[in-house]
């Protein structure tokens, strides 16, 4: 998949050293798996993490740690491995494990008419995660975040003043941003949109459609 | 294929990149042959490093021990999804470590962690560049992390070794996260500039 739009290489670093919380974490998980790129750029940081814990200081273990450990070995069942591809078409691996392998199957609510959403409930985050899908032509009204957003685009595709993403795509915003994405698409745009601080974000979507519903 | 390493097994070897060569076959013969003296001295090797690293990162002592046996039955278990051509020994358990203290010390899932491992593995289509980089010693990343200036070294400490969150680094050091964020991302990108050269 020929990726154009990829995450900050501080979203790479933080990413390797595990400091996403969950929402955050499976939308950037689902776009590595879909980008050769960041993929190497992952395994670049984390070969990082792997210089700093050879060099990092040592604690020293209890006198019996290996010896519980080699214990534990002799029970193990010697099971094949199981080492499942990775899944095909448009969802990834880690977000196919929340909605399954067909967009057609997500359970979508209509917000307005040409907006759906799907919110993905998780028990951990202190961010939101949830899917939209917007129809063709329709315009948001420039907004800015209350925090950081990332939109990984699965089928579809919108512009803004970062360009066109399609999908593959992640804009990886900070929340100093503002931006007005329009669906180019001439099918529906179908995004996965994890937010920080969701109060900020039913603000964001009221401003969203205050023009739409005419309020 | 050991038959040296058995007579003679040091926990580390003094030349840094025979090092990496000699901890590669002593996965590899935990993998293929499920050799517990290899991983014995992967053990004495890695385990209290862990150990420190955990500590650091919040960990009462008993945790920290608890999550040193999580993560090396871990490696146990996987050994076989090693690739000696996809990295260093320590990049792999390195991020056995970081999922396990996800799972354990943040209680959230490393289900996505874990995928995106699934997918790198079974992607043989890889670019030129991303294999040059799987395939460095993991001795030629720890010597660019050497030549980091120290302002960027210490950041990288804090985010990998003491697994400290940005926000957190930026209040240690009483620096705007923004800095946090650029001297990570400085650090970063010269790491990526030492390994295409060399690729």
């Amino acid at each position: 998949m020929t990726v154009h739009h990829h995450l900050d290489d501080a979203s790479i670093m933080r990413y390797a050293s595990g400091d996403f919380d969950e929402a955050f974490a499976i939308v950037v998980a689902s776009h590595i798996a879909m980008c050769d790129d960041c993929r190497a750029a992952v395994r670049a940081a984390e070969a990082m993490g792997g210089a700093v814990m050879e060099a990092a200081d040592s604690s020293p273990l209890e006198a019996d740690a290996f010896d519980r450990l080699s214990r534990m070995l002799d029970m193990e069942p010697e099971e094949p491995l199981l080492t499942p591809g990775p899944t095909a078409g448009k969802v990834p691996l880690p977000l196919s494990r929340l909605i399954g392998g067909d967009l057609d199957q997500v359970p979508w609510r209509t917000i307005v008419p040409g907006m759906q959403r799907h919110r993905i409930d998780i028990a951990s985050s202190t961010s939101s995660l949830y899917m939209l899908k917007i129809a063709p032509g329709r315009k948001m009204p420039e907004h800015g975040h209350g925090g950081t957003e990332m939109t990984l685009i699965l089928e579809g595709s919108y512009s803004d003043v970062f360009g066109q993403f399609a999908a593959g795509d992640i804009a990886d915003l900070d929340e100093h941003v503002e931006h007005q994405p329009f669906v180019d698409s001439d099918i529906d745009c179908i995004c996965l949109v994890a937010t920080e601080r969701p109060t900020r974000f039913k603000g964001m979507v009221s401003r969203i459609l205050q023009p739409l519903i005419g309020i | 294929m050991l038959s040296v390493l058995r007579t003679d097994m040091p926990i580390e070897n003094p030349d840094p990149t025979a090092d990496q060569d000699y901890l590669k076959a002593l996965m590899m013969e935990v993998a293929t042959s499920r050799d517990k003296t290899s991983f014995e001295i992967l053990f004495d090797r890695f385990g209290p490093r862990i150990k420190g690293m955990m500590e650091k990162s919040g960990a009462s002592s008993d945790l920290a021990e608890d999550l040193v046996q999580d993560v090396m039955l871990t490696v146990w278990r996987k050994a076989a999804l090693y690739r000696p051509d996809k990295g260093a020994v320590s990049t792999w358990i390195y991020t056995v470590a970081r999922n396990a203290r996800i799972d354990r010390l943040r209680r959230l899932p490393a289900q996505p962690y874990i995928d995106v491992e699934t997918v790198m593995v079974a992607s043989e289509d890889e670019s030129p560049e991303a294999e040059a980089i799987g395939s460095q010693q993991g001795d030629l990343v720890r010597s660019a992390l050497e030549k980091l200036p120290s302002e960027q070294r210490q950041v990288v400490e804090m985010a990998f070794a003491e697994y400290k969150p940005h926000s957190e680094i930026a209040r240690d050091l009483d620096l705007p996260i923004g800095t946090v964020k650029s001297r990570l991302r400085l650090a970063y990108r010269k790491l990526r500039e030492e390994l295409e050269d060399l690729g």
